[in-house]
């Protein structure tokens, strides 16, 4: 049994790193069990993590159903076991074999053994799930030789790096004996959900609150520490900051409570404001851009719009300081795959215009040199100010942009389906590999209606070889040298331009301990957090 | 009461064309707004390639024309059934039985405040125009009506709730309380109580404005210099002369403003997180819910009707002159 390191040791050392490592983190303590109230601002429709791997579930479901194994500040692979205590893929990239934790009960108390696992990646991440689809796309079968080992066979060689950096997202695992023969996207078990994580499935009501119960039978003896999370739903943005303060709840996580605020309620004795715990749900601020568009075809008009954005202003002025200004496609925080070596494009707007006068393009008797349309998405505050940006930051150059609202599906129709933009800010997830979900931004023969893909028209061979290429390659090594090579062409390239990256903000009363201790803590399973007194 | 039942009789079926109309109009308008219910999903669930895209377009039933999906919600609209909510993965009547209480609740209470205060402050307005006092609440009526509901709202929030701690911020009663019968009720009682003055005190002042207008105008009828010729007492002449008379057009704001009231109030229902029939609406539109957001509307303009109706006997009742031609014929 290759259980590769003990849990407690894992949590010890995680702890002394990332109180080093991170600011706001708390030292492990012992609480006093007690119900932890959170503010959720979504109601997921489907609430299954094994078919919809999006943080809005995840927030919820994390603390219900388990993924084979968690993100980690410091344990190997930057991963901490979950449901596999061991994990390991061949030298061909054919298989993957993953031995899985002893004396773990479904919270139907049925156990859960490695049909399981074979069930939810062969029937759901496979087939069903978002991201899964990607990630498992070469999944031929899952093998089960005894109840505790899985060895998962690709039909092809599939990196295990892209596999493991992908664990913590794609493998929420689900009961078998739940959806075998049932359909699954009609399962009730997608809503009241049954897992084997450290807290039951036991409430929901719409437009009110979730309410989960402690598992008294999981499997990490002390934990866990909670008897009950309640996540209240909140959908104004200034109702999770008051609620804080009346003390009516305990925590908002994802920067329910808004930047502007933050200085404000940051002073209220009693609260802490934590940035730790987002690490591994980096959000990028990107400009996409439509090649189809002749002036931006042209490589120096979208070198001069790079050389327009103020990229240390975005970051202090719109994210309030709550940022970082990106250099290219892979976050800094991607401490495995970011390559810092890339053409730069410093705020210059002589140098943006002396470009775009060499393109030809030369200021109208107005002043202006062409008009673009820019959709700015509307999911988030800091996007929509962004898009504002975006235009005053073009206008000093001679580019007119005139900027159209709209709301979320529309943005989404207007841009991925009907390509009627020229540029577009968006908010893409890296989600740990470059492979999971910031390739396809580049990549190009894409169908149109694919969310959050390349639907600009951008096509360059040389960078859709390298992708391919890293997507079979199974030598960690040799597949970052090529990520490496595809950081730099997309910034040499720029299909499109990274501005700035960021994670979310959690705001919390002081009494709850152990936030933010592991890179993905909102969306993992509060095992160890705590109330104190 | 049969007078009652004749009319809504009447009422109802000559609104089926009207109310066929409105859900083709509704339908029509939310399939004009550009991306549909997937569009929707997609965003929430943050990527996915184009399989996956098309099997959600095909459970949904989106990969079908327009016409023909109206045609099947008509179909199922004959039998009553109200269909299914994509957005919320639940049946639409279900959603609305559960959200609609909620809206009644408050919106029947504030409705109901800001009528009785309204009228009263109107008839202390009204009983002398143009005096001191009248000055003073037409004023502060005026500054009522012209502020913000939401903003109105936060603030009593961070008063009430942040600052003394009186009341709870948000919310329709307290989570997972387990409380029951009257602890209940009052517990209700306190969650509503700042959503319920935030919206009333906006009402307040239209009822106030329209009252104290009425009874200026009554003043000057020749029926009530007759009751002063007649050595009336003045609050005899204030109260049955000059302030029942006036109180018909308050009716009539009160009749349409239950028809708006139905409809719940977004901002309100937002900001003080109650699950109510305005938030739904806001969910249904953004959702690309055609489904639900046209069982919204059916049923908010069949409470209309009800509304209606009920605002006609009130005023049958409270002016014989009216209303007995229709129940007669």
């Amino acid at each position: 049994m290759p259980v590769l390191l003990s849990r407690r040791l894992l949590l010890q050392s995680s702890a002394a790193f990332a109180t080093l490592a991170t600011l706001g983190f708390r030292a492990q303590a012992q609480g006093t069990g007690g119900r932890l109230i959170v503010a959720a601002d979504s109601e997921p429709k489907n609430l299954n993590p094994a078919i919809v791997a999006s943080n809005g579930v995840f927030f919820i479901a994390s603390k219900v159903i388990e993924p084979l194994a968690e993100a980690s500040f410091t344990g190997e692979d930057r991963l901490e076991p979950r449901l596999a205590t061991g994990w390991k893929g061949s030298a061909d990239g054919l298989s993957a074999t993953f031995t899985l934790r002893e004396g773990v009960k479904w919270h139907d108390g049925k156990p859960f053994t490695s049909a399981d696992v074979a069930f939810s990646a062969m029937n759901i991440w496979k087939p069903l799930q978002n991201l899964g689809r990607i990630v498992f796309a070469n999944l031929s079968n899952v093998e089960t030789p005894d109840e505790k080992t899985a060895i998962f066979r690709f039909s092809k060689p599939t990196p295990f790096q892209l596999i493991r950096n992908a664990l913590p997202v794609v493998t929420s695992v689900v009961p078998k004996h739940l959806y075998e023969g049932t359909d699954i996207a009609a399962n009730p078990a997608n809503n009241t959900l049954i897992g084997t994580g450290p807290f039951k499935f036991a409430e929901y009501k719409p437009g009110e609150y979730y309410r989960l119960e402690r598992n008294a039978d999981y499997w990490s003896e002390d934990q866990p520490k909670l008897d009950e999370i309640v996540y209240r739903v909140l959908p104004d943005r200034a109702g999770a900051g008051t609620a804080l303060e009346a003390e009516e709840i305990h925590l908002a996580a994802f920067s329910a409570v808004p930047l502007t605020d933050l200085a404000r309620i940051g002073k209220e004795p009693g609260i802490q404001i934590i940035s730790a715990g987002y690490e591994a749900l980096t959000y990028q601020l990107v400009v996409e851009i439509n090649h189809r568009r002749k002036e931006l075809a042209d490589l120096r008009v979208r070198q001069a719009i790079a050389h327009a954005i103020d990229k240390d202003f975005v970051v202090r002025t719109i994210f309030l300081g709550f940022a970082e200004p990106s250099t290219g496609p892979v976050p800094h925080n991607s401490t495995e795959f970011y390559f810092s070596d890339v053409p730069d494009y410093e705020f210059d707007v002589d140098k943006a215009n002396a470009l775009l006068d060499e393109a030809g393009y030369t200021r109208g008797s107005n002043g202006t040199r062409f008009s673009l349309k820019l959709l700015a998405a509307p999911y988030f505050n800091e996007t929509r100010q962004f898009g504002d940006y975006l235009r005053q930051a073009l206008a000093a150059i001679g580019i007119d942009a005139e900027l159209a609202n709209n709301d979320s599906a529309a943005h989404q129709k207007a841009v991925y389906t009907d390509h009627a933009f020229d540029l577009a800010v968006a908010p893409p997830v890296f989600r740990g590999d470059p492979a999971i979900s910031t390739t396809i931004l580049v990549q190009s023969g894409i169908p149109a209606g694919v969310p959050f893909s390349n639907q600009g028209g951008y096509a360059n061979p040389e960078l859709d070889a390298i992708i391919t290429k890293a997507s079979e390659t199974v030598d960690g090594k040799a597949r970052i040298d090529l990520y490496n090579d595809f950081q730099r062409l997309v910034a040499e390239d720029l299909p499109l331009i990274n501005v700035a990256e960021w994670g979310f903000i959690t705001v919390a009363r002081d009494t709850v301990l152990n936030v933010g201790d592991n890179p993905r803590w909102a969306v993992s399973n509060w095992a160890d957090t705590a109330l104190k007194g | 009461m049969k007078r009652a039942i004749v009319l809504l009789r009447r009422r109802l079926i000559g609104s089926i064309p009207v109310l066929l109309i409105v859900v083709v109009l509704t339908f029509l308008l939310l399939e004009a707004a550009s991306g549909d219910a997937v569009d929707a999903y997609l965003v929430s669930m943050g990527g996915g390639d184009a399989a996956l895209v098309e099997t959600l377009r095909q459970s949904y039933g989106l990969d079908q024309s327009v016409w023909a999906r109206l045609l099947l919600y008509l179909q199922a609209l004959a039998h009553l059934d109200l269909g299914w909510s994509v957005a919320f993965n639940r049946p639409v009547l279900a959603l609305i039985c559960e959200r609609l209480p909620n809206t009644l609740l408050l919106m029947g209470t504030s409705t109901a405040l800001s009528f009785c205060l309204g009228s009263l402050l109107g008839i202390a307005a009204g009983a002398k125009p143009g005096s001191p006092r009248d000055r003073l609440l037409s004023a502060g009526s005026l500054v009522l009506y012209a502020v913000p509901g939401f903003w109105l709202g936060l603030v009593l929030v961070i008063v009430f709730s942040v600052w003394l701690r009186w009341l709870p911020t948000s919310g329709l009663e307290t989570i997972a309380s387990g409380k029951h019968g009257w602890d209940r009720a009052l517990d209700i009682a306190r969650h509503l109580f700042l959503p319920v003055s935030a919206l009333g005190v906006i009402y307040l002042a239209l009822f106030l404005r329209v009252m104290r207008a009425g009874m200026a105008d009554v003043w000057r009828q020749d029926y009530i210099l007759f009751a002063k010729a007649r050595g009336l007492p003045r609050r005899r002449i204030l109260f049955r002369h000059v302030a029942r008379n006036a109180l018909l057009p308050l009716v009539t704001v009160l009749g349409l403003q239950s028809a708006a009231m139905i409809g719940g109030s977004v901002v309100i229902e937002s900001v003080f997180a109650i699950p109510g029939f305005g938030r739904l609406a806001q969910e249904a539109v953004s959702g690309r819910d055609a489904p639900l957001l046209m069982g919204i509307i059916l049923v908010s303009a069949v409470m209309v009707i009800l509304v209606n109706v009920a605002v006609d006997l009130l005023y049958a009742a409270l002016d014989p002159r009216v209303g007995a031609s229709e129940a007669a014929s």
